[in-house]
């Protein structure tokens, strides 16, 4: 197999300087192959979109690092970066933030091009915007005169034009209503079947995590505190989860009877709190708590084949 | 008193759009009774936060507004906004989606909770701290009695939800109105707050009134549901009744459309979600027959000529179709999130 895109993060990633620092992310490694969609579930404050960011080279980790192709991110200059960029883009999550007002879309859509003949740019931009569903017409409006699940394509457009081995999406249907969610749940897996374009997809939404990770070989990964807490298949994590956390996010989706993890509702303070520079950060909130938890981080280790978990007890 | 405690006849709200006059409501009749939560769905533009406002006469003044809301023998169309303020935050409580935005940034905690306390029961300060005091406690917000002077930014989107739940609870209401009140909160402090606006319905008897575009917290959260599409309500009933049926055929697909937990996939790859063609018209698009007729796969040309009757397709059940969905399928699980591939009669 070959493994076009890979990510190894060993990072801390403190994002003040000015005491207290605010550890985003305390050593997140994981792999992505070719064509593998990778979701990652997580609350605020789990560190997620600083991972997108981490990812996408638009921030530089404290310690570790990104690799895409073999290619170490961090250790390019600026312009090398502007051309590796080709093979990474990215989608987030306000349709009506993310896009430039006063530009028309196709000029949208072809800014991550690099410098190529008119034409071809021309042929470019027709071709992303029919594989959103949009018309090749579209190209001479402004944004606003899109609703949000089109302007999610045509963001979608600008992140596929270059035709990138690694599109990062940071809750890109949270901002939608649920038929138009579907509408794009819908064209980002025809994308994946069409291009084999690997994903980092990023969203608080279980049910649209497991819909759009869910093919073989995809997996998804819960954060929490700055970690991975838990990694598996799609269909072992939503139906073996052995993370008290991962079982309490699958406990809290409203009216979500079917699937039974058999946990008790963690009635736990719902304030953030600091969490301990020893021992699991989940503790304070875990119904597994024992002496153990406080001082003594958990690695996140193999539980079976590609199921890994980071607490004692799992 | 077995009257509902409001009853909305044949709403309608006129507002001007960029593109002329338009209805956002087009004729919207329900009744809420006493101790009774109800649900209203519908995506964005179906016009339930509008038909919120309007129960708490908050409509922009540009609205024309026709028809009837009756307020426990109190008629609040064309009532004076003295009248309306002796209601709201007294008989009446509302709390919206973004409670950082609802919340005044400049007052603190204590006060925000305190307010209709001195405005509705005339109060003096120390009382209505205690009161206040009391209320977040009641809402189980952690650190209460520090947090009475704290500002709003200073508390979490969970809190905060908690501290306006607070406020609109303060002179216990008759009704609450509830706009959204998880969407912007996480998994987990949303299972939080819909378990706290079950327990003080249940313990005060107050009726609930419930806006979301989330099916998962209908499910879980209200006994009836209502489905609003185009300004209008289109299917009414049961909340096991209505997920069940799914007999509009916008219920239907907003059911179809929504990704389910653990569905299985085929041969490794998960099947393609069922969309409803097109999308919402905008207001001034909507024509006078039924607003879904050009996205439904079942419409006929009566669909179009006028806005369709109310049919009963259950006990208490309501649609407001020609051709609802008929019983439910054989051979296929009944439950809330089975989706639906193709179509079905």
């Amino acid at each position: 197999m070959h493994d076009l895109v890979k990510h190894y993060r060993l990072p801390r990633d403190s994002l003040f300087s000015a005491a207290p620092t605010v550890q985003a992310l305390r050593g997140v490694s994981f792999n992505l192959r070719t064509s593998q969609a990778l979701g990652i579930v997580g609350e605020s404050g789990s560190g997620k979109s600083t991972l997108a960011r981490l990812v996408m080279a638009l921030e530089a980790p404290t310690s570790g690092s990104v690799s895409i192709g073999g290619c170490n991110l961090n250790a390019l200059s600026a312009s090398d970066l502007r051309t590796a960029r080709v093979d990474f883009q990215m989608v987030f999550q306000d349709p009506y933030g993310s896009l430039d007002p006063r530009q028309r879309v196709g000029r949208i859509v072809a800014e991550p091009l690099p410098a190529m003949g008119a034409s071809e740019q021309q042929t470019r931009i027709d071709e992303a915007l029919n594989a959103v569903g949009l018309r090749a017409s579209d190209a001479d409006k402004y944004p606003h005169e899109f609703s949000g699940g089109q302007r999610q394509r045509i963001a979608i457009a600008r992140a596929l034009i270059t035709r990138p081995k690694l599109i990062v999406a940071d809750e890109p249907v949270s901002a939608l209503d649920v038929s138009v969610q579907a509408q794009v749940l819908n064209l980002l897996q025809d994308l994946r079947a069409h291009y084999g374009v690997a994903f980092l997809f990023i969203s608080h939404d279980l049910a649209v995590v497991d819909h759009v990770c869910g093919n073989n070989g995809d997996e998804v990964a819960v954060m929490f505190a700055g970690r991975i807490v838990e990694q598996a298949p799609s269909e072992v994590l939503f139906h073996r989860a052995a993370h008290p956390y991962t079982r309490a996010l699958m406990a809290a989706v409203p009216g979500n009877d079917g699937i039974k993890t058999g946990a008790p509702s963690s009635k736990v303070a719902a304030h953030a709190e600091e969490a301990s520079l020893s021992g699991c950060s989940f503790a304070s909130r875990c119904p597994l708590r024992q002496v153990r938890c406080d001082t003594e981080a958990p690695e996140l280790r193999e539980l079976t084949g590609n199921h890994l978990a980071a607490c004692h007890f799992a | 008193m077995n009257s509902p405690l409001l009853t909305v006849t044949n709403l309608r709200v006129g507002l001007n759009t960029s593109r002329g006059p338009a209805d956002a409501l087009r004729g919207v009749t329900f009744s809420v009774q006493r101790g009774e939560t109800v649900g209203l769905i519908g995506e964005s533009g179906c016009g339930k936060s509008m038909t919120a406002l309007a129960v708490m006469g908050l409509l922009p003044p540009t609205a024309r507004v026709s028809g009837s809301i009756q307020f426990d023998d109190q008629e609040l169309v064309g009532a004076t906004e003295a009248a309306l303020c002796q209601l709201r935050g007294n008989r009446v409580g509302m709390i919206f989606q973004e409670p950082m935005t609802a919340l005044n940034p400049l007052h603190t905690v204590g006060a925000q909770v305190a307010e209709p306390l001195r405005q509705h029961r005339q109060m003096g300060k120390s009382a209505s701290r205690a009161e206040a005091l009391r209320l977040l406690e009641r809402v189980h917000l952690p650190q209460a009695a520090q947090r009475l002077d704290a500002y709003p930014h200073q508390l979490s989107g969970g809190q905060r939800q908690r501290v306006m739940i607070a406020a609109a609870l303060a002179c216990g209401p008759d009704l609450l109105i509830a706009d959204e009140p998880t969407t912007a909160l996480d998994a987990t402090i949303q299972g939080e707050i819909l378990e706290l606006l079950a327990e003080l319905v249940n313990d005060s008897g107050m009726a609930l009134l419930l806006i979301s575009h989330d099916l998962g917290v209908m499910a879980q959260s209200v006994q009836r549901v209502m489905v609003m599409y185009g300004g209008m309500v289109v299917e009414s009933g049961p909340t096991a009744s209505v997920f069940k049926r799914l007999a509009h055929p916008y219920t239907r697909g907003l059911f179809g459309a929504r990704p389910r937990l653990g569905a299985a996939s085929f041969n490794g790859v998960k099947p393609r979600l069922v969309t409803i063609a097109g999308r919402v018209p905008e207001l001034v698009d909507l024509p006078v027959g039924c607003g879904f007729a050009d996205r439904c796969d079942r419409v006929v040309a009566a669909c179009r000529e006028a806005m369709p009757a109310e049919i009963s397709v259950a006990p208490a059940h309501e649609v407001r179709c020609i051709k609802p969905h008929g019983s439910f399928p054989q051979g296929l699980r009944s439950g809330p999130f089975e989706a639906h591939g193709g179509k079905l009669e």
